[in-house]
């Protein structure tokens, strides 16, 4: 029989983070206390539901046009005005996409050449290095220091550049870190960013979730706009992530080869989600402060938790995760994650599901009822000192 | 801190004082002073219990009743209004705009307790020209709990 699977494919490794899924999986225990989602514990709220469920009564249930129902990409530009002072053609600049998974993917896809590279830096979401490997690009990925507090920074950027770059990722607010760029560090990289004439995709889907000062786009620093696919969704922000919607913004041309892409792979993102999308958009602004006051009442609990158990942990400014050093304890941290799900039954990522240099970190989810956190955190504190009397 | 403060004590006032503290990345002491200050000026009016009385022993019948009043020279309808919620079988009294003027809601062990209030003080009152009693079948959702659901967090495990 003729060779079945694709080499790319098969070359690539399965992500950390299904692996960790299958342990938990298999316990299959009532007591496990899991701090290990990337999705909100609040439901969509209610009034976003409901315009879900009206457009299903009212029998839309029909393919909108491939870039997304036209109501949508305006208030999109419209969002994108209010919040970044951005201003996007909603006819040429915007493509809404399922989830903003999708933007990733068909994003790189649109402007890979083969042996293009593609700058990653990690820790990061799981997907961007598996998705340039797909589109034929070379992942070079910059190793994020603890010590900047996991931002990037001109000289990190300048570095890993090389007459192949292409593109830079750029994935703030961080998933896992919770790392933010603020204003004057995407200054810093955007001079080099022109300097090289790259483009940048930046993943602000964890853009409404801050906790000093309101995100800032790299698209809203000069020069830049015109050269970057921004991606949010709606998945983080309005606790949508089954919704499967988000949306990219970008040069009209780019734009346009990504949309052709998605025209004949998706066709369209779900109608449903895309009604919800539009009442989420116009009267969501209340729902979203509200959703971050809690988190960031639950992100003080877990950094004074940790201080109290000391604990190492950079103050994170952004998304629902917090990234503890588990470095004193001489493990690394998929030792640590198995033996405290095994022993103390807590389910946390470890930081190498994220790449490498995430070794010597957890991934802590905030995204639990203050409940939920409190009895993780006992079981930590029990567990972090059954470590260190066993030192 | 005091919006974010009230907030949380609205759903939860059991709440620890550490967590609180925690939550809110100020001393405890900070908490309790402000908790405190609250109490003195008001803001602060007490601490009650949901309770889901269906599912304990004793009977409980509420009533909404819309009560149209002539308000009285002088004192508006503060004084009948006043008149009625003393009693310690009132559990609420609004005056709220639209088709009558007070909405008193009443708690009693039994229907007819409550009618007999109905009939014999409420409607007695000289000031009181009408009443409308609406007996509560069913509570949905009381203070902004819902009373029939628990919810379960049916996240997966772990996810990206």
């Amino acid at each position: 029989m003729k060779k079945q699977l694709s080499d790319a494919v098969v070359g690539i490794k399965p992500s950390g983070i299904r692996k960790f899924f299958d342990i938990v999986s298999e316990m299959n225990d009532p007591d496990v206390v899991s701090l290990g989602v990337g999705e909100p514990d609040f439901d969509t709220p209610w009034h976003i539901r409901d315009e879900g469920i009206y457009s299903l009564e009212r029998g839309r249930t029909f393919y909108t046009s491939n870039s997304g129902l036209a109501d949508l990409r305006r208030e999109i530009c419209s969002y994108m005005r209010r919040k970044q002072g951005i201003s996007y053609d909603a006819a040429h600049e915007v493509l809404v996409t399922v989830g903003g998974s999708e933007a990733i993917d068909i994003g790189l896809r649109a402007i890979i050449n083969p042996g293009d590279e593609v700058l990653i830096p990690q820790p990061s979401y799981v997907s961007y290095e598996p998705c340039a490997v797909l589109a034929g690009a070379k992942p070079v990925i910059i190793r994020l220091k603890a010590e900047n507090e996991f931002r990037l920074t001109a000289g990190e950027l300048e570095e890993a550049i090389t007459d192949r770059t292409k593109v830079l990722i750029l994935p703030f607010p961080n998933n896992p870190t919770g790392a933010i760029m603020e204003k004057k560090d995407l200054e810093s990289v955007a001079e080099v960013i022109e300097r090289h004439d790259l483009i940048v995709m930046s993943d602000e889907i964890y853009g409404e979730l801050t906790y000093k000062g309101k995100h800032v786009s790299i698209a809203s620093i000069p020069g830049m706009k015109e050269r970057t696919i921004l991606i949010n969704g709606f998945s983080k922000a309005y606790a949508m992530t089954g919704w499967r919607l988000g949306y990219a913004c970008g040069p009209a041309d780019i734009i346009a080869q990504m949309t052709k892409i998605h025209q004949f792979a998706i066709m369209c993102a779900p109608t449903t989600s895309q009604y919800a999308a539009v009442e989420a958009l116009r009267n969501g602004d209340g729902d979203i402060e509200e959703m971050c006051i809690a988190y960031n009442q639950r992100r003080r609990y877990l950094l004074n938790a940790f201080k109290e158990m000391g604990l190492e942990c950079f103050e994170p400014y952004g998304a629902f995760y917090v990234f503890p050093s588990i470095k004193q304890f001489g493990m690394t941290s998929d030792e640590f994650a198995t033996r405290f799900l095994a022993e103390e039954k807590v389910a946390v990522v470890p930081g190498t599901a994220f790449g490498e240099c995430g070794e010597g970190y957890l991934r802590i989810s905030y995204a639990y009822s203050l409940e939920s956190l409190k009895i993780a955190i006992g079981r930590l504190e029990r567990f972090v000192k059954k470590l260190r009397t066993a030192q | 801190m005091r919006e974010e403060l009230l907030t949380i004590l609205e759903k939860n006032s059991r709440i620890d004082l550490k967590d609180l503290a925690a939550l809110l990345d100020v001393s405890e002491i900070d908490v309790v002073n402000e908790i405190a200050a609250m109490e003195r000026e008001g803001v602060i009016c007490g601490y009650h219990t949901m309770i889901n009385w269906e599912k304990t022993s004793i009977e409980k019948v509420t009533a909404l009743i819309e009560v149209r009043v002539t308000p009285q020279r002088g004192q508006g309808f503060d004084s009948v209004a006043e008149r009625i919620y003393k009693y310690p079988e009132v559990r609420s009294v609004y005056l709220i705009s639209g088709g009558f003027d007070l909405m008193v809601i009443l708690e009693g062990k039994t229907l007819r307790e409550v009618s007999a209030f109905v009939s014999e003080k409420l409607s007695t009152l000289d000031a009181v020209l009408s009443t409308a009693t609406h007996f509560i079948l069913k509570k949905y959702k009381d203070h902004g709990c819902e009373i029939a659901q628990k919810k379960e967090d049916e996240r997966e495990m772990i996810t990206p």
